[in-house]
């Protein structure tokens, strides 16, 4: 009798232990999170300052003359600043709408295979890599671009914006969609007894209803945009001027990338500035995006 | 009879119809339309690019481009090297990123009881998932190249990747987790298990379907990646064995990478567009996958 007792003392404690040892593992796998997100702002934020503090904020943030490799050097950074907010707005100018209608498409009016099919459509346009359709890009829409509004070269703003434009449609059409089917049918019932048709009850009761989440995918279709190098180094001609629809430019994302693999000394610390500055706008987004979905949540 | 009824009907309908003004059937046909509008232009988009993409890259996917190393001596172009370090690439960012993602995900649903820290391991989890590649790139760069000594290398890479790909694992093995009924969990438990042989014998084996959902789609993402692969794996096309590929050192180019090196470096828009064609259908095969897994899993 005493024996098994204290062998069951033994295992319970062994089971004891392991169990312990077990839950330390996964809090410390659920650690790795947080730490992940401070050694990158950490990192960012140790290389990304020491330019700013030399060149000066002011000066940094808002001048208007990128060039670093020239022998009396300049670093501002406004063109890419600008450039960035204009191809975002620009995009989003053109996918908004269109994700939109498409989204009020697929959840309240195409027929079953329909829906199915072009919501097919959005989730490849999603999956498709971005160098994909910087090809795309670099071969059908710079040269159209370039024919149609008689340039010397097409690769400018406005195709950069196209293909932001394409390339953020999917994330805007899927949320929105979502965001919609959760609109409570009694809303629609109501005022399809009060006399409106369906298009009419799904534009003013059903969309209006939605509105949360529609806003949500628009943040998030920014979010995707902004950061996007790939596609738009591809396309948008790589110069670091002042923005101009037809000029040829430099977004934040591809300033970084396209001097890094030569840049040394306070060129290459200016850099990972323009970084530490892409990374300070993201994560306002974030910020946003957090304050915008926890309030569909309340609700 | 019949055909008074008949009448009654029809007058009905054409006094519905006459309450409908003649402006607001307007608006009704032209918000209509530009529903309809903007679902054909988001499905043209798709096979127009793929269509295009396709035909201009499938000509160009021959035995020997998938066979063979580049050469500047024989003029030969392959992407032999290019498809080993994709694969690289790809089985040691996971290595690194499953056990920490489904960890995490078991930590956050299984034994987390302060939720404050719940909280927070969800917000950084949420940053990461915002954070655009190229940023990742050059924490990357500055993480693991630089400060941690190993160079420009696959092994770089595919941990600048692991940690890329750590939110997508975490959230399909939570929703996994969270389709888990606590029954299971309860009769576990009740039979005298501990907990931690409770997730390992009940809990995991049936989330078994969302973690390789999850597993898929961070094979997609990665399969797509290129801006955070530019400075952390390099742009080399030499073979590496697999124990090469894990030594700090040795650069690798993926085939975005050099899809992008073809595209935009040498103009060699052949190859660009065949190696696009390989990603196109690596990428929709992995959408597949995952969405009738992910149907399996809902049943």
């Amino acid at each position: 009798m005493d024996g098994t007792v204290t062998l069951q003392k033994s295992r319970l404690k062994k089971q004891k232990s392991v169990e312990n040892i077990f839950k330390t593992i996964f809090l410390i796998f659920g650690m790795f999170s947080i730490a992940f997100v401070i050694f990158i702002s950490i990192f960012l934020i140790i290389s990304g300052v020491p330019a700013i503090t030399k060149i000066g904020f002011f000066k940094f943030m808002f001048g208007t003359k990128w060039a670093s490799t020239a022998a009396k050097p300049s670093f501002g950074i406004l063109p890419f600043i600008l450039t960035s907010v204009y191809g975002t707005c620009g995009a989003l100018l053109v996918s908004v709408p269109v994700g939109i209608f498409c989204a009020v498409y697929l959840a309240k009016m195409a027929p079953g295979p329909v829906a199915a099919a072009v919501r097919e459509a959005v989730d490849l346009l999603a999956a498709i890599p971005s160098v994909v359709y910087g090809l795309f890009g670099m071969i059908i829409i710079v040269p159209s671009v370039r024919k149609l509004f008689n340039l010397p070269d097409g690769a400018n703003l406005f195709s950069a914006t196209v293909v932001l434009a394409i390339m953020v449609l999917p994330s805007i059409i899927s949320e929105s969609e979502t965001a919609l089917r959760a609109v409570p049918k009694e809303y629609e019932e109501g005022s399809l007894a009060l006399g409106a048709t369906y298009t009419e009850t799904v534009f003013k009761v059903s969309l209006p209803a939605a509105r949360s989440g529609v806003l949500t995918s628009v943040i998030l279709g920014t979010g995707r945009a902004i950061g996007e190098a790939m596609a738009v180094m591809m396309v948008a001609g790589n110069v670091a001027n002042m923005p101009g629809i037809f000029k040829s430019v430099r977004f934040l994302t591809t300033a970084v990338a396209s001097e890094m693999s030569y840049s040394s000394g306070l060129q290459r610390q200016a850099l990972f500035s323009i970084a530490l500055v892409l990374f300070f706008f993201i994560i306002m987004i974030n910020v946003v995006l957090r304050k915008l979905t926890s309030k569909g949540e309340v609700k | 009879m019949m055909d008074i009824s008949g009448t009654n009907t029809s007058d009905a309908i054409l006094t519905a119809k006459a309450g409908i003004s003649a402006k607001r059937k307007a608006k009704i046909g032209a918000l209509k339309g530009l529903m309809y509008f903007a679902a054909a232009l988001t499905t043209v988009l798709l096979v127009g690019i793929i269509g295009y993409i396709f035909f201009r890259g499938v000509p160009h996917v021959t035995w020997n481009l998938l066979s063979t190393t580049p050469s500047l001596l024989t003029d030969n172009i392959g992407i032999l090297p290019n498809i080993l370090n994709t694969l690289y690439i790809i089985i040691i960012a996971l290595v690194f990123a499953l056990p920490i993602g489904v960890g995490t995900a078991v930590y956050l649903n299984e034994y987390a009881t302060n939720k404050k820290l719940v909280r927070v391991i969800e917000l950084a989890t949420e940053t990461l998932s915002g954070i655009p590649s190229i940023i990742y790139g050059l924490a990357g760069m500055l993480i693991f190249v630089q400060a941690m000594n190993m160079g420009t290398s696959i092994l770089a890479g595919a941990l600048t990747l692991a940690v890329m790909t750590l939110p997508i694992i975490i959230r399909t093995t939570q929703e996994a987790l969270k389709t888990v009924p606590d029954s299971y969990r309860e009769g576990a438990l009740a039979l005298g298990a501990g907990r931690w042989h409770m997730v390992r014998t009940v809990v995991l084996p049936s989330a078994m379907d969302g973690i390789v959902t999850g597993i898929i789609l961070s094979i997609g993402r990665i399969v797509g990646e290129s801006a955070a692969l530019l400075y952390t794996a390099g742009m080399a096309n030499e073979i590496l064995t697999p124990l090469k590929s894990i030594t700090p050192g040795n650069a690798g180019a993926t085939l975005t990478v050099s899809l992008y090196m073809y595209a935009k470096e040498r103009g060699q828009f052949d190859v660009a567009f065949a190696i696009a064609v390989i990603l196109l259908i690596i990428t929709f095969v992995i959408n597949i996958s995952a969405k009738l897994l992910g149907k399996k899993l809902k049943k």
